[in-house]
């Protein structure tokens, strides 16, 4: 019998082969080789990229060189949603590898934000965490922890340590024994057709009767949009993870195992495609 | 824990009861009478029916309630006709009892009420004292009285036989009326109220119960001899009151408390284990003048009372000391009444809905609980019909907008605000974003009373139209409240119809079988009700505990399957379509992302990963002491992608700086040793077990060490690439690791006192408090949560043991016995050894995991025997004592109480004392029969368990085994031989045990060894050796097929407090006292060395790794009891493991005194 327990490790150990090319336009001293990664779903672009910027740089001059950015047909991509979300969002349907296209000259101010340092990520992941143990258990888990415990979660994230994440990472997975679930399932939903850029509404693991909510619960709540009716076409991929769960599926046990390391459940709402 | 139900009684008289691991009351079984009481314990359940007459409902089991009757046959020799029924004048009866003084002819015997029944015919009894007699089972001796041998000798002038009959009791699982057979004068009036308790107050007779009832005129009963045994009871004697008495509660232990007719409660003192009944009234005025006390429940150590106008109210300060409490505390909420069960939990009626309140948050220390929570749960009956709507549910017609909107379900509509866009990471976010909402949210079921707003929404809801049509329409039309029913002394109230507050709405129906029976003139009104109106509650045999709430207060649709994830052992939910499709998405995902791509590069590179921390070292050199060191785990990726991990321990030494290094992939075994000075942890290498000297380190606090313990046990198994389940292969308990450097002891989470294992898989466990576990497959859990244990297949486990103390006291000339001993003795309070001091404050559990459920008390169970304060006297300390007085010792005990997690699944509901499974070798799989199982009941019942599977370990049902004794000991071989060992110390074996036969024939009575009482026996493949209480390893000569109870015991080795054999014959002991290099050992594992099929008992012994040096594997079932391990050799034995007779130092074994060892203080 497969145990959840593996269903963690998948997740965590998702790959996306990918392809990094320098921007046409980027001027470079010879021609620039683009560069093959495997790239952990679960982190962050500017987080696994070293390899990359190093690659890259060689070619450059120093003159050259600002703050690297990414992009993907056009849309630039935003250091600090996790990886696998942008690919679900934006590359789910095209072949692999995903093709990347690096920048280092006039970044996106107003699609992007600036990532000076690791420090930048850490504060971002730390207080996504922090968010989520709000919703799941008023902080009080987050709040309890060492400081020590917090920095395990970061490192256990940037060195890919499964072990050593979910050694504490555990402690946030946990809810009374009385409750059914958590307080509130910390989810966010994003879409590519709206220009708002995701859905995030307190919404609770249980119903008052004491049912448990399904995905789907949550979709017709909060976003009706997404949900297929019955017996029409289908024309949304409801997707976490490269995977589309079955919209029966219970909230609460999809934010035990199919949140990102920040505990979130990104769920991309994405088109149907047509092939 | 084990299930256990809660009655209730609904206003129509109807009998429900609710398990803790269902949702849904049940109809009681026998649903012929109404009932105005009940009151529960857990073995049965006695009440009032609206006849007035008393019943009690014994639950059915697999073991039947049977008693011996005997008689015995006397005869005289005389010189004519030999041994003749003819006797002297002064001689007793022909027939007669065991004294001689009644006369008892075999018809003479009658059955004590229409309740019981023969289980066969007279037999003659051929065991004498354990040694079987000759043909026809007379013993002999020169005259009446005298004593009695199974020798003919040439002065044997008379001679008796024992003929024995069993008789059963067969009302199980119905009520059965009390016979009511005493003198008519003496019962006078028919019962008001009942109560039933006392079960802690002694356990002689198993399963004793004080009864109390109260009279229509106000009078207290009591009914006399009721037990396990005698569930009836024998007659009711009368006790005299102060007053008239309306209502009684007895608690479980020593509390009595009754209400009198003018509103003052009655508390009996003097109750204790010599006089059950008490000796004196005292009386306590009720918290209020205007409003009289109407009602009362107490526990062991708790007084609930309600007041006349409904107010509830707590008593301060109650217990044994002072069962009448120092002042009443008012609670919230109105309640018609209350009910303290087990554990002093508290069960109530709500005074407005009629609905069953349970108290929230009751714990030892706070008693009184914090809130009161409703049970949403609704009947049986009423199921089938949510089913059907389950249509209506999915289509959301159901729960329509119209139901969500009247209760605190739909946060969205409030919360709509905290759609919010995301900051950058620059700017700090809220700690708390949502704390405004936290009230808004709204809390869910607050107090009974406690201003409810009817939203009669629901009751207009559409259910209501489709009800009526599925319905048979014999009751038309919205049916009036049942105001007046004529047999309830309960003011009632005008039930009101209040919607459930969780909005269920799942109209009341009945099923068409008790719709026959409801009292005439009474509308059951339906449709309307959305939940059952209740009349009484009684939690006496319910037990919840606040780590595993029963899934009463919310209502559970049909719908949600995948609420009960951990609930069954296969739940729907593991089967359920979506949880397949993420699997199966994954896989695929993986595969589509990265089968092409294994050559790209990982974007994060494996580095080495280390632990480091401080940690306290058991030093290798002399003296030993602990001292501070630092560890480092340092973990690294191989070339082949394997993980190998390194553990170093940085320690100073005359001031130099030195290291020594373990490689986790040599480790053998991981093994905490819990005390409560030390939060330490044992490592075993090939090298460190032959030196019987493990690697102890020490953490500060319980949480360090465990992470260690779980990280250190992570890396042995990745380094070892051991993962998931054991193979069925794989030796449970332990065996030497000597011989098998390579392997390593995968611990599992759980906690149990022995492990019996087959070759199939299928694994049994049994913890201290009896209860039988069977493993599921899974594993991790305890100190493994969430890090490397399967989330599936774990469950809650808790255990119970009891903890001994002893008082020791000297007699002196002057003042008699006192607790001055002179300077040479023991300390006044003791363990077991007297070496040890055990004070009553000082006394911990034996570990942190455990935590007190009771407080001391005195144990006088004693081997030996104890006087009527249970103390035991001998003529000096240490000397063998006895329960007759010269000099005091005397025993305390305290119950304790774990509770861990494992893969392990509880058997109820029947306490084991023993179990045996047949050790099939892995050949012989798919013979289509069921696995052999056979165990030992804690009463000492033979049982023999029926659908043991590999698919289903925990099989179906016991078939129970009659003897003529209780039983101690079992063992079935590989070829369906069962041995067991009865309480007299004689061996039996099962004749004729088949595959198509599970419970044999017939016993043959297998005399013990000269002058010896076995105590335990084990069975190989033809091998069976004994076990007898001087730990002496018998083998049994003379086996063979045609004859396979052998012929005589051959003698092996001194020394063994256990023996398990293999299915190839292989013998495994765990011996008492083996040297070790560095120490004596005790309950070492050895290995019997030289077992050929021509020399079945081998000629030595191989010592393996013991509990040794750390002295620990012994402690270390508080945690992982059940150490699995990856074999490669394909042997298989079952060690049955016994810490206890290793470590606890029973009467019999001395602690072990050792310098170098550090002693455990329990």
């Amino acid at each position: 019998m497969t145990d959840d327990k593996d269903v963690l490790r998948d997740v965590w150990f998702g790959r996306i082969p990918t392809c990094f090319t320098l921007y046409q336009d980027e001027i470079t001293e010879r021609e620039a080789e683009p560069y093959y990664l495997l790239l952990p779903r679960v982190s962050y672009l500017t987080l696994v990229t070293d390899k990359v910027k190093k690659h890259f740089q060689k070619v450059m001059r120093q003159e050259d060189i600002s703050e690297i950015w990414f992009e993907y047909e056009g849309t630039p991509l935003k250091w600090h949603y996790p990886i696998g979300l942008l690919f679900d969002l934006l590359a789910s349907s095209s072949a692999l590898p995903w093709n990347i296209t690096v920048h280092f000259k006039s970044f996106p101010e107003k699609d992007l934000l600036h990532c000076p340092s690791k420090d930048a990520i850490e504060a971002h992941f730390m207080s996504c965490m922090k968010e989520a143990d709000a919703l799941k258990h008023k902080s009080q888990v987050i709040n309890e922890m060492q400081k020590k415990d917090h920095k395990q979660l970061w490192m256990g994230l940037q060195n890919d340590r499964f072990d050593q994440f979910w050694a504490i990472n555990r402690k946030l997975m946990e809810y009374p024994a009385e409750e059914n679930g958590f307080r509130y399932i910390p989810f966010r939903i994003y879409q590519t057709t709206t220009e708002r850029p995701f859905i995030q509404k307190l919404f609770r693991p249980v119903a008052a009767d004491g049912q448990l909510h399904t995905l789907g619960d949550l979709l017709k709540e909060v976003c009706p949009s997404a949900v297929d009716p019955e017996d029409g076409e289908k024309k949304n991929q409801v997707m976490i993870h490269g995977i589309e769960p079955m919209l029966e599926t219970p909230l609460q046990w999809l934010s035990e195992h199919l949140s990102y390391p920040d505990n979130f459940l990104h769920i991309s709402i994405i088109p149907q495609p047509t092939d | 824990m084990p299930n256990s139900v809660l009655w209730a009684v609904d206003l129509f008289g109807r009998v429900y009861t609710l398990s803790t691991a269902g949702q849904y009351w049940e109809l009681c079984k026998d649903s012929q009478l109404e009932f105005k009481r009940v009151s529960a314990t857990t073995q049965c359940c006695w009440g009032i029916a609206c006849d007035n007459q008393v019943y009690v409902y014994v639950c059915a089991s697999d073991v039947p309630i049977r008693r011996r009757e005997e008689a015995y046959e006397n005869q005289r020799w005389n010189p004519v006709g030999g041994f003749c029924e003819k006797l002297l004048l002064s001689d007793r009866w022909a027939w007669s009892d065991v004294s001689g003084l009644q006369h008892r002819p075999l018809d003479g015997v009658a059955l004590p009420s229409p309740h019981w029944e023969w289980e066969s015919d007279w037999y003659v009894d051929e065991n004498f004292g354990g040694e079987p007699t000759e043909k026809g089972g007379w013993t002999y001796a020169i005259d009446f009285p005298a004593t009695y041998t199974k020798d003919k000798k040439w002065n044997s002038c008379v001679r008796r036989r024992k003929w024995i009959r069993y008789r059963r009791y067969k009302s199980r699982d119905i009520w059965a009326k009390i016979p009511s057979k005493d003198d008519p004068k003496e019962l006078p009036d028919p019962f008001n109220d009942l109560s039933v308790g006392g079960w802690e107050i002694t356990e002689e007779p198993v399963g004793r119960l004080s009864v109390w009832a109260v009279s229509l005129q106000g009078k207290v009963w009591y009914r006399e001899d009721v037990s396990h045994s005698n569930p009836e009871g024998s007659s009711w004697s009368l006790l005299d009151t102060p007053g008239e008495v309306v209502q009684i509660s007895c608690g479980p232990h020593d509390l009595l408390w009754a209400t009198l007719w003018e509103g003052q409660a009655l508390v009996r003192e003097g109750i204790n284990r010599n006089n059950p009944k008490g000796s004196s009234w005292s009386i306590v005025e009720s918290p209020g003048s205007e409003n009289g006390v109407m009602h009362v429940s107490v526990g062991v150590s708790v007084v609930w009372a309600v007041t006349k106008d409904w107010k509830v109210w707590f008593r301060r300060g109650v217990n044994s000391h002072n069962p009448c409490g120092t002042s009443w505390i008012e609670m919230v909420g109105e309640m018609t009444m209350v009910n303290v069960g087990m554990n002093d939990q508290v069960w109530g009626i709500g005074c407005e809905d009629r609905a069953v309140y349970f108290r929230q948050g009751v714990t030892p220390s706070e008693l009184s609980g914090k809130t009161w929570k409703a049970i949403v749960a609704a009947r049986e009956c009423d199921r089938s019909y949510s089913g059907s709507s389950s249509s209506l549910l999915s289509a959301g017609c159901f729960f329509g907008d119209e139901v969500r909107g009247s209760g605190e379900s739909a946060p969205s509509d409030t919360d709509a605000s905290s759609e919010v866009e995301r900051p950058g990471p620059g700017q700090p976010l809220p700690a708390e974003p949502l704390d405004d909402f936290k009230n808004a949210a709204g809390n869910s079921a607050s107090g009974p009373g406690a201003g409810r707003t009817a939203e009669d929404t629901v009751e207009d809801a559409c259910p209501a139209e489709g009800s009526r049509e599925a319905r048979p329409n014999t009751h038309p039309g919205p049916a009036p409240t049942p105001a007046e029913l004529p047999w309830t002394n309960i003011d009632l109230k005008e039930p009101k119809k209040v919607p459930s507050h969780s909005a269920a709405g799942f109209p009341e129906t009945t099923s068409l079988s008790s719709l026959g029976l409801l009292p005439l003139g009474l509308e059951e009104p339906y449709g309307v009700d959305d939940h059952p109106l209740w009349a009484w509650v009684s939690g006496g045999g319910c037990v919840v505990e606040a780590c595993a709430m029963p899934r009463w207060f919310t209502v559970q649709a049909g719908l949600s399957s995948s609420v009960h994830m951990l609930s069954l052992s296969i739940t729907p939910a593991q089967t359920a379509a979506w949880r397949k499709q993420i699997f199966q998405q994954l896989t695929e995902r993986t595969k589509r992302e990265l089968e092409n791509f294994r050559h790209y590069e990982q974007a994060v590179e494996q580095s080495v990963w280390v632990k480091t921390g401080a940690l306290q070292w058991w030093c290798d050199w002399k003296p030993h002491k602990w001292v501070d060191v630092r560890v480092a785990l340092e973990q690294f990726t191989g070339h082949d992608g394997a993980r190998d991990s390194i553990l170093f321990i940085y320690y100073v030494v005359h001031e130099e700086k030195k290291y020594i290094h373990i490689f986790l992939n040599e480790v053998v075994a991981l093994v905490p040793v819990l005390n409560e000075t030390k939060h330490s942890f044992a490592l075993y290498t090939p090298e460190r077990t032959r030196q019987r000297w493990p690697v102890r380190l020490a953490a500060t606090t319980e949480q360090d060490m465990n992470d260690w313990l779980a990280l250190l046990s992570l890396s042995c198994c990745e380094s070892r690439k051991v993962q998931g389940r054991p193979s069925p292969q794989a030796i449970l308990g332990f065996a030497p690791a000597l011989s098998h450097p390579s392997r390593f002891w995968q611990q599992m989470g759980g906690h149990l006192r022995m492990v019996e294992a087959n070759s199939r898989g299928v694994v049994w466990g049994i913890g201290y408090d009896h209860t039988a576990w069977v493993y599921t497959g899974g594993y991790g859990g305890g100190c493994f949560q969430g890090l490397a244990s399967s989330t599936s297949n774990i469950y809650t486990q808790s255990d119970v043991k009891c903890v001994h103390i002893y008082e020791n006291q000297r007699w002196n000339p002057v003042t008699g016995y006192t607790s001055r001993g002179l300077p040479t003795d023991r300390y006044m309070w003791s363990d077991a050894s007297g070496l040890q001091e055990c004070t009553k404050a000082g006394t911990k559990p034996p570990s942190l995991q455990w935590a007190w459920v009771s407080d001391w008390f005195v144990d006088f169970s004693v081997p030996g025997g104890t006087d009527q304060e249970g103390w035991q006297y001998a003529s000096d300390f240490p000397a063998s004592y006895h329960g007759s007085k010269t000099m005091k010792d005397f025993v305390r005990r305290r119950k304790c109480k774990l509770v861990t997690s494992g893969p392990w699944l509880e058997v109820p509901p029947i306490a084991l004392r023993d179990v045996s499974i047949i050790p099939e070798s892995p050949g012989a799989e798919g013979s289509g029969h069921s696995i052999a199982l056979w165990a030992i009941s804690d009463k000492g019942d033979v049982l023999c368990r029926l659908g043991v599977s590999e698919l289903n370990p925990a099989g179906s049902s016991w078939l129970h085994v009659g003897t003529d004794q209780p039983f101690a000991s079992i063992s079935i071989g590989a070829c369906y031989q069962v041995w067991a060992v009865a309480r007299d110390g004689s061996a039996f074996y099962r004749g004729s045990v088949y595959p198509s036969q599970p419970a044999g024939d017939c016993w043959y009575h297998i005399p013990s060894p000269p002058r010896q009482r076995l105590k335990q026996v084990s069975v190989g493949q033809t091998s069976v050796y004994a076990l007898d209480e001087n730990g002496n390893l018998w083998y049994r000569q003379g086996i063979t097929p045609s004859y396979p109870q052998g012929s005589s015991w051959e003698h092996v080795s001194n020394n063994v407090c256990r023996v398990s054999v293999g299915p190839l014959d292989q013998v495994w002991v765990i011996a008492n006292k083996v040297q070790g290099s560095h120490s004596l050992s005790r309950g070492t594992v050895c290995h019997r060395t030289g077992v050929q099929p021509h020399e079945p008992k081998g000629h030595g012994w191989d010592y393996g790794i013991g509990v040794s040096g750390a002295h620990g594997l012994g402690l270390c079932c508080h945690l992982v009891p059940a150490l699995g391990a990856e074999d490669g050799d394909g042997h298989c034995g079952t060690v049955p493991w016994d810490p206890v007779s290793g470590l606890q130092g029973g009467p019999q074994a001395e602690p072990l005194q050792d310098p170098q060892v550090p002693r455990v203080p329990w």
